[in-house]
């Protein structure tokens, strides 16, 4: 016969134990629903199984002299000087948004051609350029 | 000339070092309980040049001497006076040598104040403290040093990045650094702990003011630089789950369940090694954080230039020291025996720890996830914040309620009937949350869920501060406030989430937009010149429909010339009841302004209860040591 202490010890181990596994499963589970996965223009493009209506990213160039803006949103072109896509956003865009200058946009594909942006992520120094696109830029450049 | 003179002091602190690290090994292996007077003098020394050279970067920045790489690179003449103070730690060169300030002068404070504690304990800190002090300064001269000079002299610097001239960012790193860096005293504190045998009581009484200043500065630290992110991002919001965000959290609830489990270390002389391994991952992660976020690894405001060098120089030292740290514990680890009641405040603080730790899991996955799929299969993905609220909200709903109860619960096991009380006052929370949901809107279940368990949390205190009044326990009422201020916070964002209003969209100047609520006229546009800035700000006319209330709102665009940059500067009219919030930018010089308008309730409430939580580890650290 377990004592009362030595049950009580048992069912609290397991107690904390189960509340981990499930703390776990919870984590794991959360995190596979909400990843954002980072595309090229060129990666869209030659993808088979795109699911449209999931958020993601999409990264490269501003092109020059695509920017227009009108009343409701502002609509720009993202290149990584192989293919190009063309990004709808309404709201306020990151002070380092320019033209010829590297962007993220996060958002939801159309198709594969228009990109709807809910964010456009900032940077912060006009010198930096996020990995994804610096690679991007590098291999295509050449 | 500056150069030489703080290259000269870093490496005096260098050199005073070893000896400090030799003398104290001798002093150790001596059977007298005091420690010799040379060493108190020798730690003070280098406490006095270690402060000295940072004193003589600021003088390079305060003249503006381009002599030095660091501040051509980051300072300019035309740059306002207290912005150059700041620059001096508003790179990776400057904070690094602010960050050895920090530990060296901690590592003489440590010595100073706890001369009732063991002796060979404090040597043993002494010596591990200046360990980590030689790690660092190697690292400072042979990769980051900020007296490196430059020849021919430039006659103008590259200026500091706009966004971060701004009062807010300039206390923001001092404040974490004292935060992230003053765990460093308690991670050698806890290895001298293991080698010494001195432990349990005496070893927590040692270093828990050291924890609450650490503590309260990180929370502030935090604080600050969510104001920051506030008002100068542009985005009206204040936490982004951005990975710097979160590699500031990280060592936050490993101290924040230190904190706790402490205080069953020092009354109950029990759980003991948890401590221990709190002590170490409290530094450990703050180390990590810096090394993820200066490596380059992590994109953000934070990543001044990366150099690949550094990242790695900051991998090896780190690993360095947590293998040690593992070694050091698994050959001084002794069984324990626990013995809890569920009834008693001892579990209610593991569970603080437990849920310490579940925050701390999953914040540290979604962080390091992106960064381990990158490496291992090349495929870039980045984790949203959808994945941090989903996972951590519904769990801050039971948490609130245990941080309600668990200081009322009594030591061992607890007799007091309670749950009368407790039932009384989720009854209440219950109307409060369903007076709010019938009389502002609707929200979600969940929502529902955080509102009652808030309105308990702020309940439970109120009942708390009039025992107090009653008693005048004086150790209560720091607890008392940031619990409180907890579930103040948790409320008011709540509320500020569920209320806010955001509208975006694009004006020409003289259009006007209408929103359900106001009307915003866009009157004109005005230029303005400043010292080290041009100005084009924007005259906004809003009119609150509902009482025909009118507001002038003054957003501005800012060119910069040093470095050429374009900051948005948010004009916001705060209000107890709410904030309004508007932005204006401009892209490519386009007739149309890019408009972001806010109405956020309750933002002030937000910061001030956020405060509240700092505040009661500041009120924590004025109690005299016989009032505990």
């Amino acid at each position: 016969m377990l004592t009362k202490k030595v049950k009580n010890r048992i069912l609290f181990l397991t107690s904390v134990f189960l509340a981990s596994v499930i703390a776990v499963l919870f984590i794991i589970n959360s995190l596979n629903e909400n990843i954002l996965y980072f595309s090229s223009p060129t990666e869209i493009k030659q993808s088979e199984d795109i699911q449209f209506g999931k958020v993601m990213r999409v990264g490269g160039m501003v092109k020059k002299k695509s920017i227009i803006i009108n009343q409701k949103d502002i609509q720009f072109i993202v290149t990584d000087f192989e293919n190009e896509i063309l990004i709808s956003y309404s709201g306020a865009v990151p002070n380092l948004f320019a033209e010829e200058k590297g962007v993220v946009a996060e958002g939801r594909l159309r198709d594969k051609n228009f990109f709807i942006a809910d964010r456009i992520l900032a940077k912060h120094d006009e010198n930096y350029m996020p990995p994804e696109i610096k690679e991007i830029t590098e291999k295509n450049a050449k | 000339m500056l150069s030489n003179i703080g290259i000269g002091l870093v490496v005096l602190v260098l050199v005073l070092s070893f000896f400090i690290i030799y003398i104290a090994s001798l002093n150790l292996r001596t059977s007298r309980q005091t420690i010799k007077k040379s060493i108190y003098n020798l730690s003070l020394v280098q406490t006095t040049f270690i402060i000295l050279s940072f004193f003589t970067l600021i003088i390079g920045f305060i003249n503006s001497d381009f002599s030095l790489i660091n501040v051509y690179e980051n300072s300019h003449t035309t740059k306002p006076f207290f912005y150059k103070i700041a620059g001096t730690w508003g790179n990776h060169e400057g904070s690094l040598l602010l960050w050895i300030n920090i530990l060296v002068v901690f590592s003489y404070l440590f010595l100073v104040f706890n001369h009732d504690h063991d002796k060979k304990f404090r040597l043993y800190t002494l010596i591990f403290q200046n360990i980590l002090i030689l790690g660092f300064l190697f690292f400072l001269l042979l990769n980051s040093n900020p007296f490196n000079s430059i020849y021919p002299i430039p006659l103008e610097g590259l200026g500091l990045n706009p966004i971060l001239q701004d009062p807010a960012l300039a206390i923001h790193p001092p404040l974490l650094y004292v935060g992230f860096v003053g765990c460093s005293i308690y991670f050698s504190a806890a290895i001298a702990s293991l080698l010494s045998g001195y432990g349990g009581k005496l070893f927590a009484q040692s270093i828990k003011t050291w924890v609450i200043i650490s503590w309260s500065f990180q929370t502030l630290g935090i604080i600050v630089g969510s104001i920051w992110a506030y008002y100068e991002l542009g985005w009206g919001g204040f936490w982004f789950w951005d990975p710097v965000e979160n590699a500031s959290l990280l060592p936050w609830f490993a101290i924040t369940a230190l904190l706790h489990s402490l205080i069953v270390l020092e009354k109950r002389n029990t759980l003991y090694y948890w401590v221990i391994i709190l002590c170490l991952s409290t530094f450990t992660l703050s180390v990590t954080g810096t090394f993820l976020v200066r490596s380059g690894i992590l994109n953000s405001v934070h990543t001044f230039a990366s150099d690949p060098s550094r990242g790695i120089y900051i991998l090896l030292f780190l690993s360095l020291m947590i293998f040690s740290a593992l070694i050091i514990f698994y050959l001084n680890y002794k069984k324990e025996t626990y013995n809890f009641n569920l009834k008693s405040r001892e579990t209610f603080i593991l569970a603080n720890n437990w849920f310490m730790a579940f925050f701390l899991v999953t914040v540290l996955i979604g962080m390091l996830y992106p960064i381990f799929l990158d490496v291992l299969t090349n495929i870039k993905i980045s984790v949203g914040p959808p994945y941090f609220n989903i996972v951590i909200i519904p769990l801050i709903v039971p948490f609130m309620f245990l941080m309600a109860i668990g200081p009322r619960v009594s030591w061992i096991k607890s007799q007091n009937k309670i749950f009368y009380k407790i039932s009384l006052l989720i009854l209440g929370a219950i109307i409060i949350n369903l007076l709010i949901f019938y009389f502002f809107g609707k929200y979600s279940f969940l929502s529902n869920l955080i509102f009652i368990a808030a309105i308990f949390l702020i309940l439970y205190s109120f009942l708390d501060i009039k025992k107090f009044i009653n008693n005048k326990n004086k150790t209560e009422l720091p607890r008392i406030i940031a619990h409180l201020g907890f579930g103040l916070l948790v409320f008011f964002i709540g509320i500020n989430h569920q209320f806010s209003l955001e509208e975006d969209f694009n004006l020409k100047v003289g259009e006007i937009k209408r929103t359900n609520n106001y009307e915003i006229n866009f009157e004109n546009i005005k230029v303005r010149e400043s010292k080290n800035y041009k100005a084009v700000i924007g005259n906004f006319k809003l009119t609150n429909i509902k009482n025909d209330l009118i507001q002038y709102l003054n957003p501005e665009i800012r060119i910069y010339s040093n470095p050429e940059t374009l900051t948005y500067e948010a004009d916001i009219k705060t209000k107890i009841t709410s904030d309004l919030y508007l932005t204006m930018s401009n892209v490519s010089r386009s007739d149309y302004y890019n408009i972001k308008f806010q109405n956020k309730p309750f933002m002030i409430w937000i910061w001030i209860s956020a405060l509240m939580i700092a505040l009661g580890g500041f009120m924590r650290l004025t109690l005299k040591k016989n009032e505990d």
